[in-house]
């Protein structure tokens, strides 16, 4: 397996902080919306785009690419400002525009309005299963055999029985080709996890469902690397990759807050970010 | 008479007129399509005899594929896998699909315009001794009100099977609500079919009809039987298959109100938001009318043989007599 070279990480820690200034500019410009969360991915986002799935900016929809489904979808301001980094779009477009009338940038994210998305999608707990009919559709076709699909999905919409289906269809089908990424930040939209609805140990739960489990630190790029590599070499199994993550990543004093969940920065707020970051 | 030009089955009016169940009017159509296109998949939620999946599943093993009960997880799956290109017929108990799944097929489905086709069978009191659980009696209502939702309504097994295959056609969402019990047939293979198009059925051999029937799904052989009594009576009636509930076929829906000024509606189905609302929505818009409506009256149901359902709550031949005696004296 292939190592992350220390030149390789230091751009990725470059784009990464480029991505955080991007979603908080245009967070604080549309005046609401999901900055914790979208803080706290920025760091699998940026692997994912810049080093571990097969994009094409050029050429968004081509073929070859691995799929992405973004299940929580509250955390898009990530996914927005990761694909303007990437060049699919320009950045201030997307920070002038996010949650504005008419946009592509809505503030969950919709085909209709950007229809580079794989899917829509917003209510939690069904981003995992459009991922498992995704992985299966592929399984169909022989030459399809080598693409992945990434599915991200947040902790506490794993709250959601719907996602425990999807993940027993994935053992019983054997979709090697699935990478599901949980960010586990242990918060969730009025508190903590583990106070709300327990879900540890969360290993141990996507274990037994005979799936892959790994887990990782979500701001190590190293580790993310390892555990996508390892992900995407294993066969007969779906991988699971817990990334521990921290909600509000980048500016110290929200990390951790779950009031950062569903609120935009103001502008002293975001002077104050941008200066961290 | 039968409307000669739609070829509709002449012995439906004998006592041992030929049935078939709905859900093998939709298995046929499945195997046809799905030998003729590769990209059609059927996924079911343990139910597959009994929504007739098993021919497909035996000729195309790995174009099929069983969700275990989890109609949620059903739906999304089958959204999934239109992204990449496939046609997937999903079909359930339409008390769980689209009862059970609704905001997935909401938001799967049709916000993001996904051509996937729901098979919603065991629909109507006519499904009968499982009891008022198992009886879908809003579905219609749940589906209808969903953009980029084609619905429909076939009456019986051949327009089941026509349905089936019209729907792989189009490139958005399609609900085909079908029934448990065999049901006789009142078209045949040479009627032709059309999505959003309604057909009149019947009409007086002279004359012009004091009362405009609409009915959707296998409830038009029960409006069929009532002319016997009412051409007797001196009551001239015309009979609509409206086997789409959406697009609504309004321009014969008026044309039929101008005509007849008096409409029926009937449906094994909720009152609300079912046919009758849809007619209804349609004619006080467009040309107000008077109108009665045969179908569940804000009620749940319970176990008894259809017969029995049909009487007590009023959706039987007699009631539809009943009716448009009624409305003509309005």
């Amino acid at each position: 397996m292939d190592k992350l070279s220390l030149k390789e990480i230091k751009e990725l820690e470059e784009k990464a902080k480029n991505i955080r200034k991007s979603i908080l500019i245009a967070l604080c410009n549309a005046g609401s919306g999901h900055t914790g969360g979208s803080l706290g991915m920025t760091d699998i986002f940026t692997y994912l785009f810049f080093k571990g799935l097969k994009n094409d900016p050029q050429n968004p929809k081509w073929e070859e690419r691995d799929r992405l489904v973004l299940s929580n979808g509250h955390i898009c301001p990530v996914y927005y400002a990761t694909l303007g980094e990437r060049g699919y779009f320009s950045k201030e477009n997307f920070e002038n525009n996010l949650r504005k009338f008419n946009s592509p940038f809505q503030g969950h994210p919709h085909r209709k309005f950007l229809d580079i998305l794989e899917t829509s999608s917003g209510p939690l707990g069904e981003g995992l299963s459009q991922a498992v009919g995704i992985a299966l559709a592929l399984k169909i076709d022989k030459n399809n055999y080598n693409k992945k699909v990434y599915c991200l999905v947040g902790d506490g919409e794993l709250d959601e029985g719907q996602n425990w289906e999807a993940l027993m269809t994935a053992n019983k089908y054997k979709l090697d080709n699935l990478i599901i990424i949980v960010d586990r930040n242990k918060v969730q939209l009025s508190g903590k996890t583990e106070e709300i609805m327990p879900l540890d140990s969360l290993y141990f739960k996507l274990e037994s469902f005979n799936l892959n489990v790994i887990n990782i630190d979500g701001h190590n790029f190293e580790q993310i690397h390892n555990a996508i590599e390892e992900a995407k070499n294993i066969e007969g199994k779906a991988s699971v990759i817990i990334a521990h993550t921290i909600i509000a990543k980048g500016v110290k004093e929200w990390e951790g807050d779950y009031h950062w969940h569903g609120k935009a920065p103001n502008k002293d707020e975001l002077e104050l970010a941008l200066k961290e970051i | 008479m039968l409307n000669p030009n739609l070829k509709l089955n002449t012995k439906i009016f004998n006592i041992d007129v030929e049935k078939k169940s709905e859900r093998d009017g939709f298995g046929d159509g499945l195997v046809l399509v799905g030998s003729k296109n590769e990209n059609v998949i059927a996924l079911t939620a343990d139910l597959k005899d009994s929504v007739k999946m098993s021919e497909f599943a035996n000729r195309f093993p790995e174009r099929f594929f069983d969700v275990g009960i989890a109609e949620q997880n059903l739906v999304s799956i089958a959204s999934g896998m239109t992204a990449e290109g496939k046609i997937p017929f999903i079909a359930s108990y339409s008390i769980f699909c689209p009862g059970r799944s609704w905001e997935q097929i909401r938001t799967n489905i049709c916000y993001n315009n996904r051509p996937v086709k729901i098979i919603g069978s065991h629909a109507g009191i006519s499904t009968g001794p499982d009891g008022g659980s198992h009886q879908s009696l809003e579905d219609i209502a749940l589906t209808r009100i969903l953009p980029n939702m084609t619905v429909i309504v076939p009456c019986d097994a051949i327009e089941t099977k026509k349905a089936t295959i019209a729907c792989t056609k189009i490139e958005t969402p399609t609900y085909i609500r079908i029934s448990r019990n065999e049901t006789p047939k009142i078209t045949t293979e040479e009627t032709p079919f059309e999505i959003g198009k309604a057909q009149i059925v019947y009409a007086p051999e002279q004359g012009i009809a004091q009362v405009g029937i609409i009915a959707s799904g296998p409830i038009l052989y029960r409006a069929l039987l009532t002319v016997k009594e009412l051409e007797k009576n001196g009551i001239k009636v015309k009979i609509m298959n409206l086997s789409t509930i959406k697009p609504l076929d309004e321009k014969a829906i008026i044309d039929l109100a101008k005509e007849t000024k008096r409409i029926v509606t009937c449906e094994d189905h909720q009152i609300n938001g079912g046919v009758g609302s849809s007619v209804s929505e349609c004619l006080s818009k467009n040309y107000p009318t008077i109108i009665e409506m045969i179908g569940i009256e804000d009620k749940f149901g319970q176990t008894g043989t259809p017969e029995e359902l049909e009487k007590y709550y009023k959706i039987d031949k007699e009631s539809i007599i009943e009716k448009v005696e009624k409305i003509l004296r309005k």
